[in-house]
């Protein structure tokens, strides 16, 4: 494989396995560069990637943004308020605006499932996908597949379980797809209020027991758990929660011996698992963050790479 | 006066005399003056053969917006009844959701009034059920119903309150007249963008639970069983609906129900890709409701197609999905899919099109026409069964173009229009 099919990275639900290794392989074969004393290679010098967060964000703007510098590119993030349609400049002309300043890359992120979708009908440049509303956070996926792959040398035949707000969690939807693309037995677990109708159609299983769910699990990913959605709760409060579903040392015991944990950030000590837990060495959250550079650094490089220089 | 028209050797497709044969039919002073084998043209009359053609009772759609007065960037009384008439639709029967909302007298006159001028397609509006559609109070029947109106309800949203239901449903008594209910449960369809199941998850959509309908179905059934009045239930759209209603009618329950085109043509599958054209409230649904929306039209549960026929303009359907609004045009399009889907792949005979698209709204609402008894008002559409067509943007002519049926191409559709003896709409080529 030497290029992706789509010029855009719009969700897993659009790539192929192979395409998945390969996105790893170059990201693996560019995160050398984050270990040099001088971390700024020159392949991208004269590209424009422009960020447009439409949600505040303050990690995975970082990360694409210091991605985009490692890599030479011209990089600019701008953080857009969502408007209303009938009010103010509406989305697709904030985008055909945006289109007319030539980028090369428009990394986007929106409240709103399939914004980057609807976009990349409107413009020339490639559209990467920052987490569209519940849908899809692509380049999460990407950088936890990495982190797993990095871990353990492989990503199939591994048992992977999801804890959390699955309905609501374009983590979730993004994992979920990837790890059974990549030949992983994906898990779910959560309260029932927070798993989507029909997820086993993803490629997962669920089950409402956490003690069940994790058993002798390889890869435990906890979600970032919010009480209220839109105004409505579904969990009778956060303590609740982290008595029946927070990942405890207990909880851990149930894993395999070589198991680890990961969460997307930001963490809620307490809730989603305990803070010895989060501190503990089966935790491997800062080594995502670090992927998450290289992951994004290499989508840059495979969607620019064969549009050449002219 | 108009001059007498002879339509020969049509297809005369009448289910309120039974009749499907090959007959004349003689117009005289905008009225049905004779409906037999062979007769004579008078003095000055037109005549057309239409031999292999349908000719059949106006179509009726007892549910449309025609966004005057309020959105009239989206549609005008005019434009609405020229798509109306090209549709092969004699009268419509226009929802009171406009700005401001069909609650009093003046604007239900105003409504018959721009549409009498217009004079294309003849149009009844339905006041609302409550003032302002704010579900405090009941608008005012009697006065409503001098002034033209021909039913009531809050379409675009459900009355929540079920005691204010039951209020509407008792004083409709007074009047003889029909209570249209939007049944949805908002507790449970708020937020929703789409119907819950397996493509919502897909597209990370919120949904919109069938549950959300049915609960407000069922609840508006057993008011109506309470009441005795008379409900009609608008776009049914779910296999549960079609239950409820089914049990209700045989309990004896004076309930009938329509659906929209779309929900016996598309499902929630259309939506993939984000697409705009396929949100409308309430949501497309699976391939299993489809086909039981089918058979609820094949055994008569539902009684009728209406459109629901809800223009936008471009920029709130070319936008964010949750953002986009509901709805799309069905004018132009719902006959064309009846006979494609019902007729053709179905197997619905062109009587029970007749029956579904005419008749049977007529009989929902107690309205005039949907049969060409000698004497009937002479509104009648002339369909040819094997014209094709694309339904292509430029020729949309109502003022939006909110469909995702663009681009279709069809076979059959109304080639003349006629309301009370005078051609109305003539498919020219
Ligand atoms: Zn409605």
């Amino acid at each position: 494989m030497t290029k992706l099919r789509s010029k855009h990275i719009l969700g897993i639900s659009h790539l192929s396995a192979e395409e998945i290794s390969f996105i790893l392989d170059t990201a693996e074969s560019l995160k050398e560069i984050l270990d040099r004393p001088i971390k700024k290679v020159p392949p991208l010098r004269g590209r424009t990637i422009i960020s447009l967060f439409f949600e505040p964000s303050t990690r995975t703007k970082l990360s694409f943004d210091l991605a985009a510098k490692r890599l030479s590119a011209d990089s600019i993030s701008i953080s857009a308020k969502t408007s209303s349609v009938v009010k103010g400049e509406t989305l697709i002309d904030t985008v055909r605006n945006i289109q007319a300043m030539r980028p090369d890359i428009i990394v986007i992120r929106h409240s709103m499932s399939g914004v980057p979708h609807l976009i990349s009908r409107y413009i020339d440049a490639s559209v990467i996908n920052a987490g569209d509303g519940i849908n899809e956070h692509p380049s999460q996926a990407l950088l936890d597949l990495y982190t797993v792959r990095e871990h353990f040398g492989h990503i199939e035949g591994l048992k992977v379980t999801i804890v959390g707000d699955i309905a609501h969690s374009r983590v979730a939807h993004s994992d979920i797809l990837g790890f059974n693309k990549m030949g992983a037995e994906v898990t779910v677990c959560g309260p029932a209020t927070m798993i989507p109708p029909y997820v086993e159609e993803l490629g997962c299983k669920v089950s409402l027991n956490l003690k069940e769910a994790v058993k002798d699990s390889d890869v435990v990913i906890a979600l970032r758990i919010q009480k209220e959605r839109q105004g409505r709760s579904l969990i009778p409060s956060e303590r609740e929660y982290s008595t029946v579903f927070g990942i405890s040392r207990e909880v851990m015991s149930y894993l395999k011996d070589t198991a680890i944990l990961m969460h997307p950030g930001p963490i809620n000590r307490g809730v989603e698992m305990s803070s010895e837990v989060v501190d503990s060495e089966r935790s491997i959250i800062l080594d995502q963050v670090t992927n998450g550079v290289a992951i994004r650094m290499a989508l840059f490089t495979l969607l620019l790479a064969d549009t050449g220089e002219n | 006066m108009t001059a007498p028209i002879l339509f020969k050797k049509a297809r005369v497709i009448d289910p309120a005399q039974g009749l499907d044969s090959q007959m004349d039919c003689l117009l005289v002073d905008g009225k049905v003056a004779s409906l037999d084998k062979d007769l004579e043209a008078p003095q000055g009359a037109r005549v057309i053969d239409l031999w292999g053609k349908w000719l059949v009772p106006g179509l009726i759609d007892i549910h449309v917006h025609l966004r005057e007065p309020g959105f009239e960037y989206k549609e005008t009384i005019e434009t609405g009844v020229k798509a109306a008439a090209s549709g092969g639709f004699t009268r419509v029967c226009c929802m009171p959701n406009t700005s401001p909302p069909n609650d009093n007298e003046g604007i239900t006159r105003f409504i018959i009034e721009k549409a009498e001028s217009a004079g294309l397609c003849k149009v009844s509006p339905v006041a609302c059920i409550t003032k302002g559609q704010k579900g405090e109070e009941l608008s005012e029947f009697f006065d409503l119903l001098k002034a033209g109106a021909v039913a009531f309800s809050d379409d675009g949203l459900p009355v929540t309150n079920a005691r204010l239901m039951r209020l509407a449903l008792e004083y409709s008594l007074n009047f003889d007249t029909v209570i249209i209910s939007h049944s949805e449960e908002l507790s449970l369809s708020q937020g929703g963008v789409m119907n819950e199941g397996i493509v919502s998850t897909l597209l990370g959509l919120k949904g919109v639970p069938k549950a959300a309908e049915e609960v407000a179905v069922f609840r508006d059934c057993t008011l109506a069983e309470l009441t005795g009045a008379r409900l009609h239930i608008a776009h049914v759209s779910t296999k549960g609906s079609v239950e409820i209603i089914r049990r209700a009618k045989e309990k004896g329950v004076r309930v009938t129900c329509e659906t929209a085109p779309h929900y016996f043509s598309l499902t929630e599958e259309v939506v993939k890709g984000y697409n705009t054209y396929a949100k409308m409230n309430p949501p497309l649904r699976t391939e299993e409701d489809r086909c039981a929306i089918i058979e609820g039209l094949r055994d008569g549960t539902i009684d009728c197609i209406a459109t629901d026929h809800a223009p936008h303009e471009d920029l709130v359907k070319e936008c964010e999905f949750a953002q986009a609004a509901n709805g799309i045009i069905g004018l132009e399009t719902a006959l064309p899919l009846a006979l494609k889907v019902l007729m053709r792949n179905e197997g619905f005979s062109p009587k029970r099109i007749v029956e579904l698209m005419s008749q049977n709204p007529a009989k929902v609402l107690g309205l005039n026409g949907g049969s060409l008894k000698v004497g009937d008002p002479a509104d009648i559409t002339i369909i040819d069964p094997d014209c094709q067509f694309t339904y292509s943007r430029e020729k949309v002519l109502s003022k939006s173009h909110n469909s995702p049926f663009l681009d279709e191409s069809f076979k059959g559709r109304a080639i003349m229009t006629v309301v009370d003896g005078k051609i109305v709409f003539e498919q020219k080529g």
